[in-house]
Order: structure tokens, then sequence, then C-alpha cells
């Protein structure tokens, strides 16, 4: 199907068809029930999960296959969302154009920063994507923002006023992003019985635009352009003395990376249309880099499901307090759930950081091929063990 | 020529910090080949070690004078601090008034305890790992100890005083007839990173200890074949490492009231510094500390700042991409080093 | 005039004097051996002929070319492909891909962006690989991780994949360092087929003798950074300066 091999083919169906029919799988509980807290099938969320799994796909196209670790890619991100937001103010709420931009505006500077940091390897590369990536985000927060020339809005973050001209703004259009007249925020509800159930127009734009780029970096994954990808990470030497300099190879990469995070952060800004130097950050950048490694390096599921983790527990671990805990551990004797909630708070609420660094540490330490290794690991244990039933993880097949 | 000279002053204490920073960092990368995203994390604990010496000097019981009434009429709460009850009120104030540098005491076996654990406990296992492991598992151990530090002392900076007699401000230039007022304790800090940095580079020149280092520094595998047990010196060097980073934190406290993401955004600018300086050179990483401090110290004027708005936020960036654009490995890089 | 031709060639090491005026000429079509006492400077030398290293003097030309300055693949890119001393191999790649990877570069040349078809409909590379795997005696591990296999295997995929690009010339760093006797023999008998079956020049550093003589036809005995001889095998064994030269280092 689509030139790609079965194996391939069926997890892209997989893929689609999870992405497609998220707003009822990812609401399993009732709207009014407990555990309606652990539901994530509401609009905002499930836009991040898509819109993340974009950041994270195209991270992996670079550090999975080439194994060049940027510390740097949320510049591409805060890029794409500033100038996104850029064209909602100077022309019109029309998404297309916008994340066209963001993409074009977003490879440009991954073109120059790329250029710049390969010309070294290993830490040093890191180091220097980091450094280029700390520049942006001054520049954004501060520099570019003073009252002769104001790019960024600073601190406040860019967003449209009534006063901005949007030049190709009528009336009859919605006064937010739009896809030619459908609004990003048109939500269908649907009621069944106990269960709530939102469709939300933004939401299926991010997934449609997911499974196409999801599409290409399995193509890309396959294509022999990918297979010297991966010859960069196995061995410079060899392909040097192959005939063919690494260079070019790794800046299209990293050109391609940074095209997905500027198409990310384009669609982020079309979600909601604001754009601040916070997501430009380089925890921010750190945080892509724990999605592709806690999902799987290299592998081509790895960095959605990854994406997909950390944006779901960072949902739920912020809405935990200490009043849901000791709704949780009431069943415990008094003294023993107090103890148990004070063990906990420090990772919950506004502890989300700690748990997300030692997540990282862990993963990195126990788990360096992530949850792709981790359910493969899995599959094969229960298949030791003489059982042959199939389980849900072993869909996840290795991607190479 | 005063404001030239004043504003070279003005970068020598964040160049201190810089390099006493990047000396750590260039240290541990040279002999145990990690690169420790976790070192800026050091510094910042060393800050904090001021804070709670501070804070617990100040840790006081509450008594209540009848002699005297407070503005409502009850009688007055008196709070002494446990020092001030234990060593008269003179000694006790003067304890609580010189916490900061008391702080380097509690700060010395703290840091080389955590440095210890930190490289038995976790780095060890990272030796043979790639790059890109160490960095990520020391990058987490950052967030871990940055958010612990938030958890127990908040987010907002913590004002953390010098000594009173510290306090002031000197007039440098008034024997040479020239204006230049800065402050005392800038003095102290600058004094005391050229003390440490010159006692780390006399430790590393003069003693067997520090040749086996620097021997180990050039080539491991040659000093691990004499039969020299090379791992526990170099355990012993992320301590001493991880010393050099708290003391810079410790010293910096009333400088920049610490907060928790200091050591982040030092741990950036100091691996900028490192890689200018050239990575595994220890004069280059102590060269480019100072020079880059200084820079952004004249990048901070208001001339500058006028003429190009912002210029002092980024022109330490600028200044190592042109470098390493011009010079790849540095001021004072070796060949060879992480070459491939 | 040989294929390769190197003139006067020195070159410093700090203090020590690696290589001092050498003058070499590699016959087109012959095995060409170098040998020497540890330090004669035979890696030094092989590393001034694909870019590695830059002499302080002299020159070094392969088919009438410099070579001096420019980089190792475009070095590649001349004809001259390089078998390490440690096989330098994709080792997280299958064999079979290591494989396509120089059939890829010696069709493509340079950088090509082909980033959607996938690789493995393209029959005259696929084709041409497996021709290669075969001639390798390596079909039947295709599908291996390269870096599972025996150090033997991975010599041989490396001779492979370098016999791939179809050089002009052949270098070896000394092929079968740190091999068991029967892999060393494996590889002779590779290499000997190589060179009676294909218009290659092979350049080969060794230390064991037995692989030298029962290869080379010419040889050039390397002693602290000079050519002490160059002669046929036959009147090499009997050269006294080479028996001081071996035997005093060795002795």
């Amino acid at each position: 199907m689509l030139g790609l091999n079965k194996k391939d083919s069926t997890l892209l169906i997989v893929v689609a068809v999870l992405t497609l029919f998220a707003p009822f799988i990812l609401n399993p509980f009732p709207a009014d029930s407990a555990l309606a807290q652990f539901n994530a099938g509401y609009p905002d969320l499930m836009q991040r999960f898509v819109v993340f799994g974009i950041f994270a796909i195209g991270f992996n196209i670079l550090f999975g296959l080439t194994g060049y670790l940027s510390f740097g890619h949320a510049a591409f991100l805060g890029i794409g969302s500033y100038a996104a937001v850029w064209v909602f103010k100077l022309f019109t709420y029309n998404v297309v154009p916008a994340v066209i931009l963001a993409v074009i505006i977003a490879s440009i500077f991954a073109l120059a920063m790329g250029y710049v940091s390969l010309r070294r390897s290993g830490i040093y590369f890191s180091i220097l994507t980091l450094a280029f990536a700390q520049m942006m985000f001054a520049l954004a927060y501060s520099v570019l923002s003073n009252p002769k020339f104001n790019l960024t809005n600073g601190e406040t973050g860019l967003q449209v006023y009534a006063d901005d001209p949007q030049m190709f703004h009528r009336a009859g259009l919605p006064d937010l992003p739009h896809l030619f007249g459908l609004s990003m925020r048109a939500t269908y509800d649907l009621d069944i019985g106990a269960w709530s159930f939102s469709f939300n127009a933004g939401y299926y734009l991010c997934a449609v635009v997911m499974m196409v780029v999801f599409y290409l970096s399995i193509r890309i994954f396959r294509s022999p352009f990918g297979m010297m990808l991966r010859a960069i990470k196995s061995n410079q030497t060899r392909l040097n003395y192959t005939g063919l300099s690494p260079r070019p190879y790794a800046l299209a990469a990293f050109v391609i990376s940074g095209a997905y995070a500027g198409l990310a952060g384009g669609l982020m800004a079309a979600m909601d249309p604001l754009a601040g130097a916070e997501r430009m950050q380089w925890t921010a950048s750190g945080e892509v880099v724990l999605m592709t490694i806690l999902g799987g390096t290299g592998t081509l599921i790895g960095p959605v499901l990854g994406a997909g983790f950390i944006k779901y527990f960072e949902n739920i671990f912020s809405k935990i307090n200490d009043a849901v805990l000791h709704q949780w551990f009431a069943f415990l004797p008094d003294g023993m759930e107090d103890f148990v909630v004070f063990i906990i708070h420090p990772f919950v609420g506004k502890g989300w950081h700690l748990t997300l660094g030692i997540l990282f540490m862990l993963v990195v330490i126990f788990l360096p091929g992530g949850l792709v290794e981790g359910g493969q690991r899995l599959g094969k244990w229960i298949k030791s063990r003489g059982k042959s039933e199939e389980t849900d993880k072993a869909k996840i097949e290795p991607a190479e | 020529m005063d404001s030239i000279l004043l504003q070279i002053l003005n970068g020598l204490d964040k160049g201190s910090a810089y390099a006493l920073i990047a000396l750590g960092l260039t240290l541990i990368f040279g002999t145990l080949g990690v690169v420790n995203f976790a070192h800026g994390a050091i510094f910042m604990l060393g800050a904090f070690c001021a804070v709670t010496l501070s804070k617990v000097l100040q840790l006081s019981f509450v008594t209540i004078d009848e002699t005297k009434k407070d503005f409502l009429g009850n009688p007055l709460k008196v709070e002494t601090p446990y020092v001030e009850a234990w060593f008269g009120p003179e000694i006790g104030a003067s304890i609580i008034d010189w916490a900061v540098p008391l702080s380097i005491l509690l700060a010395i076996p703290v840091m080389i305890a955590l440095g210890l654990l930190m490289e038995r406990g976790l780095i060890k296992h990272f030796y043979k790992r790639e790059h890109a492991d160490q960095i990520l598992v020391t990058f987490g151990l950052a967030i871990v100890l940055q958010e612990i530090v938030k958890y127990y002392f908040g987010a907002n900076p913590i004002q953390t005083p010098p000594p009173d007699a510290l306090l002031g401000v000197a007039n440098l230039g008034a024997w040479f007839g020239l204006d230049l007022p800065y402050p005392i304790w800038r003095i102290v800090y600058f004094c005391f990173a050229a003390l440490i940095i010159f006692a780390v580079f006399a430790f590393l020149q003069f003693t067997t200890f520090g040749m086996v280092v620097r021997a180990g520094m050039a080539d491991r595998e040659t000093v691990g074949l004499l039969g020299i047990n090379i791992d526990r010196r170099f355990t012993i060097m992320f301590a001493i490492a991880a010393c050099v980073a708290g003391l810079a934190g410790v010293m910096y406290a009333p400088i920049n009231p610490p907060n928790y993401h200091m050591g982040m955004d030092f741990l950036v600018l100091s691996f900028v510094v490192v890689v200018v300086g050239g990575m595994g050179s220890l004069p280059g990483a102590v060269l480019a500390g100072f020079l880059l401090g200084i820079l952004e110290s004249f990048a901070s004027t208001t001339w500058a700042t006028t003429t190009i708005p912002g210029i002092n936020q980024i022109i330490i960036y600028l200044v190592a991409i042109i470098v390493l654009l011009t010079r790849p490995r540095g001021l004072m890089g070796r060949k060879g080093v992480m070459e491939e | 005039m040989g294929i390769l031709e190197v003139k006067d060639v020195s070159k410093r090491f700090g203090g020590l004097k690696a290589l001092s005026d050498v003058n070499l000429s590699v016959a087109e079509n012959t095995v060409h051996a170098i040998i020497g006492p540890n330090g004669a400077g035979k890696s030094t030398l092989l590393n001034c002929f694909v870019g590695k290293l830059i002499p302080d003097t002299g020159s070094v030309m392969f088919d009438g070319q410099s070579v001096l300055g420019r980089k190792p693949y475009e070095i590649n890119q001349m004809g001259i492909s390089r078998v390490f001393q440690t096989p330098e191999i994709f080792g997280d790649l299958t064999v079979m891909e290591n494989m396509m990877i120089p059939v890829f570069a010696k069709r493509d040349g340079h950088f090509q962006m082909n980033a959607i078809g996938d690789m493995m409909k393209e029959k005259d590379i696929v084709e041409a690989a497996e021709a290669m795997l075969v001639d390798m005696n390596m079909a039947d591990k295709r599908h291996m991780h390269a870096a599972s296999m025996s150090r033997g295997d991975k010599r041989r995929l490396e001779i492979g994949m370098c016999l791939a690009q179809e050089p002009r010339l052949l270098l070896l760093d000394e092929p079968t360092a740190g091999m068991a006797r029967a892999d060393t023999n494996n590889t002779i008998d590779l290499l000997k087929e190589i060179k009676d079956q294909r218009d290659i020049t092979i350049a080969i550093i060794e230390h064991d003798m037995h692989v030298v003589f029962s290869l080379a036809e010419r040889i050039t005995v390397l002693a602290q950074g000079t050519p002490l001889v160059e002669d046929t095998p036959q009147n090499i064994k009997g050269h006294p300066k080479v028996r001081e030269a071996y035997l005093g280092e060795t002795a």
C-alpha cells in the first residue's frame, strides 16, 4: 500500500485508526464517574498529543537515524509558531499559509544552524545546538522585543490584536484560525449514554497532518537516504572511505527535522494563536529528546508513543493535588495515609518536572531502547513462556 | 579610561564563575571523558549551601519579654537565634553575619561527598556508553537536583548578603587617581577564584597525584598499563571538580541571589566557555572564562545596549560561533581531543 | 610510471620524525607489500595516501593526480579503497545493507537526496550487492547484523565492500592482525583469489611474514621512516640489511 511493505502498511493503518478514533479511545470512562479524570479525549490534550507527536517524529529522523543529539530543536518549534502568528496578524486567519510559512522559515533557520553545528560532531554538536537555541531564546525573549523593533512581543508573547491589518480577512470568516472557513475550535459533542465524546476540527487537522508526516518518515526510513543516515550513526569513518561525505546527509536530516519542528510549531499556533518564547527554552528541547528516547530512538512508532505518554502523564500529574491523593489512599490507616501522601506529594502537581527528570534517568539507565524495546522484551518473555497469544505490545514491531 | 577599566572589573566576577565551572567541566571531561550536564547543578547546590547555613544559623527560639509591650499591648515576643544564646550575643551575631564565608566549611565536605556519590553511583556506569547517553543521564540528574531545590526553597531568588564588613564599595583606583567604585565582595570573589584556580593548577603540576592525572588526560590507556589505579584517582578528581564548582557557588550567592535554575543558566554558558577555550585544555577554560565574562560586561554597557538592543544577552553565543567557525578547536584546544 | 607514486614524503610529529624522504612506486596490477618493524612509519605512510594525514613535504600522486589536500571521501572517489586494521563496517546495519552502501556510492557518486524511494526496490543495486555477497561467500549471512559476525567474516565483508566500489587501488592495513590462524589463511586465500580474478592493484602493510610472502610480488622494507630496500620476495628473504633490521628488532 502506498509503496510500503506489508509490515509498514499495517503499522500505518494501526496509527491511522488510533488517531481517527482517538476521541473514543481516549475517553473510556463515563463523563461524571470518578475515573473521568483519567480521560484524555478532550480537544486541547489530543491536539497536544499529535502536535508533539509530529515534533518527536521529526526529531527522531535526526537523532534516531544519524545519532546527532540536538539540544536546540525547540528553537524551530518556536520559530514556526512566531511565523504562523505573524501570518495571522498580517494576512489571514487561514491556517494553510500560516503553517506553510512556519515550515519554510523553520527550515531556513535549520539550514543555517545545521550548517554551522554540523561542522563538529558528538558532544560539540550537542553543545553548539544548545548554544544556538539559547541564543534564539534570548533573541525572542528580549532582544527582538523592543520599542524600535518588536518581532516577538517578549514576555507577553505574540498574539493577534484587533487593530492588526489582516489584509485578507473578510467578514463572515471566523475571528480565529480556520481552514477555509472551518474554525479550528469547531467541536461536535456526541453523548452516548453516560459517555461524552468531542470531535474537534483542529484535532482532526493535526491528526491528518501527523499521518502524512508519519507516512513520510516511514518512507525516509526505508529509502536509500535513510540507509545513509543510519550508516552515519553506525560508522562515519567507513562512510568517508566509501566516497561519501556524511555532512550533506546529516544536514539534510537536520533540515528535515527542523521543518517537522516548524510544522509542529505552526500547528500549535493554529490551535491557539499565540507564540511565546518559553516554548523555545532548552528544557523544551530536552522534553522532545525524552519523548524520543522514552518511546524508542530510531524506531518508527517510538516517538509518537513517547510524545503521547509524556503529554498524558503531564496532564494527569498536574491535576493531582493533596486532596486527590488523600482520596486515593483513604483506605490506608490514617498515619500511613498521611505518610504516603507526604512521600508522593513532591512528584505531583507542580512537581511534574521532578518526575520527568527521574523518568529521564531511569529510561536512560535501564531502558535505553525505550518503550518499544520494553514491549519487545515483554513479548519475547511471554513467548518464551510458551504462550503464543498476541499482546497489544506485539503490534509495535521493530522498525529496524 | 576609567569606564573601560570598570567594565573589565565588572566582568571579572562573572568571568570567575565561568572559569571555575568550566575548569571543573574540563577536568571531568579530560580525565573521565564524560560530559557532565549536572555540573551547573553542583554550582547551584553550592549557592544553596550558603542559603541553608545562613538560615540554620538564624534559627531562633521565642521568649516573651514581660517588661516590654508591642503596639497591641501584649507582652513582646523576642526571637533569639540559638547561636547567640550559645556563644553570647556578640559572637553569635558575627557568626550569623559571616554565614556565607562559613558555608565554605560546610560546602567542602558536602560537595566532596556529592561528587563521590555521583561518580560512584551514576557516572561510573556510563564510561563505556555513548556520549549521548552520558549527556542525557546527567541532564536528567540536573533536572532532578534543581527540582528538589525548588521544592524546598521555592522558585524565588533568596537574598543572601555578605558579611557587613565586606558589604560596601571600595574605590580601587584611589591610589592611581582613577575613579573606580567596586563592590568589596566582588573583589573577594575574584581573589577567591584566583586562589582556587591557582591551587588546582599547583596541585596538578606539583603533586604525583596531579602528574598521574595529567598523564591520564593525555593517554588513559597507557597510564592504566603502568599498573596505576587510574580509576580511583579519577574518582577523586571528580570530587575535586565538584568541590570547585560548589565553592564557586557558595561565594557567588551574595552577588546574585540564588534561585533554583541558576545552575542551568551558568552551565550553558560554561559549556560555551569550554568550547571556546578548547575542549580538554585547562588554561583555555580559565582564559576563555575571563575573556567572555569581560566581553559580556562590555556588551552590557548602556552604549552597547542602545546601539544593538540586547547584545549583552547573545554576545557570548555569537563569539562562540565565530570562534568555532574560525578555530574549530577553540583558543587553546589540542589536536586529537574529541576529533572523531 | 606506477599507479601510485610517492616522492620525497616526510612527516614530523612534534620532535619525532615519522617519515623522512620516502620514495615509492607501486606498479599497476601488482601486489606490493610494505613491511617493517613496529614504529617504522608504515601506518603513517598509509594515512598519507588516503587523506587522513598530510605530509610536511613531498608528493603523493595517484594515476597522475595529486591526492594531497583532498578529503578521504574525495580520494576514495578517485579509486582508492582502504581496509582497516580493525574492520570498519556498519555494525548496526545488516550485511546486505553494508554491501549496498558502496554500490550506491559507486552508482550515484556524490550526495543524493533519495528520501522517498524504497532502497530494496533499486533493482540494479540489490543485484550488484547480492552478486558481491555471493563472490565473498556470504550470501547466507545477508540478514545478519554486521556487528554480530566473527572477526574473519567482518574482514571478508569489509574487503567485499571495498571491491564493490571497483577501486583501482586497494590498500590493506594489516588485514590479518589479531586473527586466528584459520581466519588468517582464509583471508590469504581470499586475497589471492582477488588478485587472480580482478584488475586491481593491491598495496598491503603487514607484520605477518607468512602473509607477505604468500601474496606479495614486490616488497618495500621500511625502517625508521625510510625505505631500506625494495625488491622481489625472494631477494628480500636473503637480504642482509633486512635481516639486520628485522632480527635486530625482534631478537
